[in-house]
């Protein structure tokens, strides 16, 4: 398997199983928000709310920028789709094709018992 | 499993792709010379492929099309430019409409598959070069390929719930 990928994927996984960091992920795929609109929404820290905020913007999930002495917030599904994730969709294709030149080579072999139905022609 | 690696490079925009087949290599070539065989695992499963032109040649030229669930078509044509049998065959791989006619405005890709003894089957190794990434998003936005699953239409489809 492909570490890289695998390790992004423990990485969205693991930024969205937490049901605030989903709402503010919600949140930010409408529209920019700053850290400190989105503290204000939750009844928590603000700290503990710029901890949710560095989770999903490590697992790519979201973008910041500064501006003055805001952080603003936006969601990047978009920068998720990499060429890497893109790649790596491709090769999803290509191992169900590999799998099925296997299996169909599979079919000229002689069959112990009890024998699979022949492959189908048209 | 048959696919013994799997590399990509983001750089180069290529895929290579090993896989070990328990046949001989004549055996997988004559998969790629027939059509008739070709089109039992070129499209995915709920879209057979269908090969109108097939000429495994030099300078030859195959059409299909790929008939969704729904009926649509999704054509598709390969310029072979070179052929080594029953070793290797390179060729352009590109989108057609329904009438198999070429689209000029998607990508195309450059292929080489090659076929060696090994282990007492085959070693395939195929590789798929693209010319841009906007190309590799324009392959993957066409959907018709299968279960695009993703992480990230798994994140997209759980956001739209």
């Amino acid at each position: 398997m492909d570490g890289t990928r695998e390790d992004r994927a423990d990485a969205m996984f693991h930024a969205l199983a937490d049901r605030t960091r989903r709402d503010i992920l919600r949140r930010v795929l409408a529209g920019e928000h700053s850290v400190s609109a989105l503290a204000a929404s939750y009844d928590m820290s603000f700290a503990a709310v710029q901890k949710h905020v560095a989770v999903l913007e490590r697992a790519g999930l979201l973008t910041k920028r500064r501006s003055g002495r805001e952080q603003l917030a936006s969601g990047d599904v978009e920068a998720v789709r990499s060429v890497t994730s893109m790649l790596a969709e491709l090769e999803d294709i290509w191992r169900g094709r590999i799998d099925r030149i296997d299996t169909f080579l599979q079919g000229d072999r002689p069959c112990p018992s009890p024998p699979s139905p022949p492959t189908p022609t048209p | 499993m048959p696919v013994t690696a799997f590399t990509t490079d983001p750089d180069t925009l290529t895929l290579t792709i090993t896989a070990q087949f328990a046949a001989p290599v004549e055996r997988v070539w004559e998969l790629y010379a027939d059509p008739r065989q070709l089109e039992q695992v070129w499209g995915p499963p709920g879209y057979p492929a269908t090969f109108v032109e097939h000429d495994l040649s030099a300078g030859g030229r195959m059409t299909y099309y790929m008939t969704a669930p729904d009926g649509e078509r999704y054509g598709g044509w390969w310029q072979i430019s070179e052929v080594d049998a029953p070793r290797r065959f390179t060729f352009e791989d590109g989108f057609a409409d329904p009438d198999l006619r070429p689209l000029a405005d998607m990508p195309v890709s450059h292929n080489v598959y090659s076929f060696e003894p090994a282990d007492g089957g085959t070693r395939a190794v195929f590789t798929s070069t693209y010319s841009s990434a906007e190309a590799l998003q324009q392959v993957l936005d066409m959907g018709v390929e299968e279960g695009a699953t993703s992480a990230i239409n798994q994140i997209d489809g759980f956001l739209a719930a």
